[in-house]
């Protein structure tokens, strides 16, 4: 079965169930594997930090708060957290305005959020593909860990 | 303010104010590419983030979209949305070419494009205010083809601290007798929904 995660949405699921998120621009999607459970989880996150927003109820909408969410459901399926390994992709920046605000590099802030919190829960990063101006469509198969990221007009690539 | 939290009332007065910005749009169209446009009735939703591209025709669909900041009082974000075979047709109309004459969107084309949106955004951001004696600044036009959700998450990413609902006033346009239709979205940050409604008598 393939299960859609959806945008500030993440889920975690067993083989041979796969995930997959459609249409990342700045946003990013987080995927945790472990080889030997097979449980495989997918964030796809919007903003960076949940600190300074009004509404955090939603732990999936923010990179320091979803991934530990993330890791419980994945733990609760029989994933250990020392064996999780990550791949990330997303995190573009689709406009391009002259003197760029901070309010358009909003990709790669994600991008910086979700590799320093990782660092910080111990789980190594083994591949990226992030920043460019273009979606991507990501598909984690939990029987291999593979991520393929689909794109409009520049192919596809498998992590 | 919450989106959630608006009364009926309030709701007519958005659609009426999108309602006569669009018109202003609709017809600066028409005289830009000399053909008559036809607007539908603006819709109001509020829409969870993630089904905002469902109203774009899907997450993956291929759309061209030009977005434009807005800045002042009361931020907003300003996204016209087409089909990528509506945007080369737009393109075929806005240069005089036969129809079917534009295949690729280079430099040109898109630059075509910005100034659509540029004139859109300009000739409905005045019709609002008029309503709300707001003054709105737009920003230069940015364009982006690729797929629906990539391009409208990070108009999200604008207002999804606050919540996880998007206002969104959308107006379509179609060509009368050349086969175009676009979207322009109004997507209000909270703040300015408040300051919008406070100035219609509305808060």
């Amino acid at each position: 079965m393939l299960i859609k995660v959806g945008m500030a949405d993440l889920k975690a699921t067993k083989a041979p169930n796969n995930l997959m998120t459609s249409g990342l621009g700045s946003c990013i999607g987080i995927c945790l594997y472990d080889a030997v459970a097979k449980v495989g989880g997918l964030a796809h996150i919007m903003l960076p930090h949940s600190a300074h927003a009004r509404s955090s109820e939603n732990k999936a909408k923010f990179a320091d708060t979803a991934i530990p969410v993330l890791l419980d459901d994945m733990i609760r399926l029989g994933a250990v957290k020392s064996r999780l390994v990550a791949k990330i992709a997303g995190g573009a920046q689709m406009f391009s305005f002259p003197g760029a605000s901070d309010v358009m590099r909003i990709g790669e802030r994600n991008a910086e959020a979700v590799v320093l919190k990782l660092r910080q829960e111990n789980i190594p990063l083994l591949a990226k593909e992030t920043g460019g101006n273009y979606g991507r469509t990501i598909e984690l198969d939990t029987t291999n860990g593979k991520l393929l990221i689909r794109t409009i007009d520049r192919g596809e690539k498998v992590l | 303010m919450d989106f959630l939290s608006l009364s009926p009332m309030q709701m007519d007065a958005l659609r009426e104010v999108g309602n006569v910005g669009a018109g202003n749009a609709a017809t600066a169209l028409s005289q830009m590419v000399q053909k008559a446009i036809d607007m539908k009735v603006p819709a109001l939703g509020v829409v969870p983030f993630d089904q905002v591209a469902d109203r774009m025709g899907g997450p993956e669909s291929l759309v061209a979209g030009v977005y434009l900041r807005v800045e002042g009082k009361a931020p907003a974000n300003l996204l016209f949305v087409l089909p990528i075979e509506s945007a080369k047709a737009l393109v075929d109309m806005l240069m005089g070419l036969p129809a079917g004459t534009t295949e690729e969107i280079g430099e040109i084309q898109e630059s075509a494009l910005k100034e659509v949106g540029n004139i859109l955004a300009g000739t409905y951001l005045n019709a609002l205010s008029m309503f709300t004696q707001i003054t709105f600044e737009q920003s230069v036009p940015a364009l982006a083809m690729d797929m629906a959700a990539a391009i409208i998450s990070v108009v999200l990413a604008t207002i999804a601290e606050v919540g996880d609902h998007a206002l969104l006033l959308s107006t379509e346009f179609v060509g009368e007798s050349e086969a175009i239709e676009g979207s322009l979205f109004l997507i209000p940050e909270e703040g300015s929904l408040e300051l919008i409604l406070g100035s219609l008598g509305l808060a």
